[in-house]
């Protein structure tokens, strides 16, 4: 993978096929961008665990944190990590070492790490470095232009409603076939089909 | 994993049409709405929250953000190359915010002396009472942007083509200094538009827009747009406290490390745009819209029109000069190879023989011509700065600003340029 641009259906393709997340380096205070990341993902419907080892123990908005991820009891679909980039390789082999392991490493923006990226790699991992997985949501489903945002996406189709209130979008365009049309409009946005 | 085929890059025409503008989510629309609404209901309490907390995307109130509005910001941002956009009232507007982001009372920034003048008095004077500092340099001197350089400075300042004098300026080697000194390069390419010059490929860091001229191009609205370019580190030096530092207005956000490359955007709608309010409307940003979509063949037509302008009146009696950087004798053609190669654009200068009061006749006696202080319509529009929009700069200023008192101000519009040469023989003829 060319870790300096990502086609767009690559993280697509993660961003519809993981679940559950374990976000190492969450922070609680509401005005860090993890929380920020953390609160906009859950409000997608993605199971967002958070892991903090100084805040283990304790709850964010009704999820438990967790003191490293070999604590988590659940399999975790994608390790995303808020940890400057020296401190990225030991998260990386503690997500290597679950049982069973994650699909995706995702480093978040201005954090790089390549001996990581390779070992994930290699354990046949998908992984994004120096990326935003609340801000390429909202780039692919339209949120972000909202706000000005260059989403670099042009399509004639029109952005599908993910189902709660109106200003909140899903990541797949509607096709109009009728299980599109109607995943569109539950409130489950991670069953909807890909494409569109 | 297999490697994904690469995803087509679009053009600039395809661009024009559709950047922004997806079919709307709620009723299909494909034009883009005028959203013509103040306020935007909230999904329930929550999301309110997490809107004005800037946790989530989405619409609160017009002079924050709008849909139609959203629109031209994406599709202007696309075709500069940038990030992301603001749009605002005015091309004014966005320098007031522009600065507003950058500056702390007591700063300076860099500007060319050669730019628009009513961007000259709102740096000259109406920035004195904000405590920003303009410092002059000279596009024909790159080495005098050195040299104005202190640790105050916070941005250098300069248009990429300088109305009216048709200046052509070495944007990659002002970009060298600013980089050299860690301050942001803003450049306004409202004469060049995207079509002609994409500043951000020769390093501006930031592109401010007059919507009002050649992008809107009907003359019918007046609009600016900020452009952020991703490419500035904001936290470097600790000297952009409005993008490195908490914000006490979002209870304590750092706008650089939560919106990343397109902090600077942010900055400028939440903190600016936010408080002081020169918003645009909604109807505005719709007509402007629509205009864009012509953008690139009406760029094409008037830097045909306006080349054939200059070349007939290089060769007139009555004209002393012409100033146009298409012309193969013009000092700037060789950077206009380089930085406008499509053409020079619609605005020329050029100088009456007979002086002032030659070019007060000749704006009383056109008839096609339109003698009022725009420029960037599809109709041709003719002024003579030193008795209008120059008028208020001392004698000096006008002649450093290429606005002296012989010097008459063409924007050529799209007619057929027999019908506009005609029009400029039987004025300059009775004049």
């Amino acid at each position: 993978m060319n870790h300096d641009s990502y086609p767009d259906s690559y993280i697509r393709g993660i961003l519809n096929t993981v679940k559950t997340i374990a976000m190492v380096g969450f922070s609680p205070k509401e005005n860090r961008p993890s929380y920020f990341a953390f609160k906009y993902l859950t409000e997608r419907g993605y199971r967002v665990i958070p892991v903090n080892p100084g805040q283990a123990g304790k709850s964010v908005l009704g999820h438990k944190i967790y003191g490293s991820l070999a604590d988590i009891p659940e399999p975790v679909d994608m390790v995303d990590i808020f940890r400057a980039s020296e401190h990225v390789l030991p998260v990386v082999k503690q997500a290597l070492a679950l049982t069973p392991k994650p699909q995706v490493i995702w480093m978040q923006l201005t954090i790089r790490n390549e001996e990581a990226a390779k070992l994930a790699e290699d354990a046949g991992l998908k992984v994004v470095m120096n990326r935003c997985p609340k801000i390429e949501y909202g780039r692919l489903s339209s949120e972000i232009s909202w706000i000005g945002v260059n989403s670099r996406t042009l399509s004639s189709k029109r952005a599908q409603i993910y189902g709660k209130g109106v200003q909140r979008m899903g990541l797949n365009e509607r096709g109009g076939t009728p299980r599109e049309a109607a995943a569109a409009t539950g409130p489950a946005q991670k069953s909807t089909p890909q494409g569109g | 994993m297999a490697e994904a085929k690469a995803e087509r890059i679009p053009g600039f025409a395809t661009l024009s049409i559709h950047a922004g503008a997806k079919p709307d989510p709620t009723t299909g629309a494909r034009a883009t709405p005028i959203y013509q609404t103040t306020s935007f209901v909230f999904d329930d309490v929550e999301h309110a929250a997490s809107l004005f907390g800037l946790q989530a995307f989405g619409n609160i109130y017009t002079r924050i953000g709008n849909p139609t509005c959203a629109v031209l910001e994406e599709r202007v941002a696309a075709l500069e190359g940038g990030t992301a956009g603001l749009a605002v009232a005015s091309g004014h507007a966005a320098q007031v915010l522009v600065m507003h982001a950058l500056m702390t009372p007591g700063d300076e920034f860099v500007a060319s002396k050669k730019l628009y003048g009513g961007s000259i008095n709102q740096f000259n004077h109406s920035y004195k009472n904000f405590g920003w500092n303009v410092v002059w340099a000279d596009p024909d001197d790159i080495g005098s942007f050195e040299k104005a350089v202190t640790p105050k400075t916070r941005a250098i300042f300069i248009e990429s083509i300088a109305n009216p004098g048709g200046i052509i300026t070495d944007i990659e080697a002002v970009s060298a200094i600013a980089r050299r000194n860690n301050v942001p390069l803003v450049v306004d390419n409202t004469l060049a538009t995207p079509y002609l010059c994409k500043p951000i490929d020769y390093g501006a860091d930031v592109v401010v827009h007059s919507l009002t001229k050649f992008i809107g191009g009907h003359g019918n609205s007046i609009g600016g747009l900020i452009v952020d370019a991703g490419t500035f580190n904001w936290s470097r030096d600790k000297k952009y406290p409005m993008l490195c530092e908490p914000r006490p207005e979002y209870s304590g956000i750092v706008l650089h490390e939560t919106f990343g490359n397109f902090a600077f955007a942010i900055a400028c709608r939440v903190l600016g745009l936010r408080d002081l309010g020169p918003a645009l409307s909604p109807f505005n940003a719709f007509l402007i819209l629509t205009g864009i979509e012509t953008l690139s063949l009406r760029m094409q037509r008037h830097c045909e029109n306006t080349l054939a302008v200059a070349e007939w009146l290089a060769k007139r009696p009555e004209v002393g000069w012409v100033s146009y950087p298409g012309l193969a004798q013009d000092k700037y053609h060789a950077l206009a190879k380089k930085y406008v190669p499509k053409g020079c654009g619609a605005v020329l200068t050029f100088g009456l023989k007979g002086g002032f009061d030659a070019g007060v006749k000749l704006v009383s006696n056109v008839k096609l011509f339109s003698h009022l202080a725009n420029i960037g319509d599809t109709r041709s529009l003719i002024i003579h700065p030193a008795s209008t929009t120059h008028k208020q700069l001392s004698d000096a200023q006008k002649v450093q600003a290429g606005a002296g008192p012989d010097v008459v101000r063409l924007s050529v519009g799209l007619e057929d340029k027999e019908d506009i040469i005609a029009d400029l023989e039987q004025a300059l003829a009775a004049a």
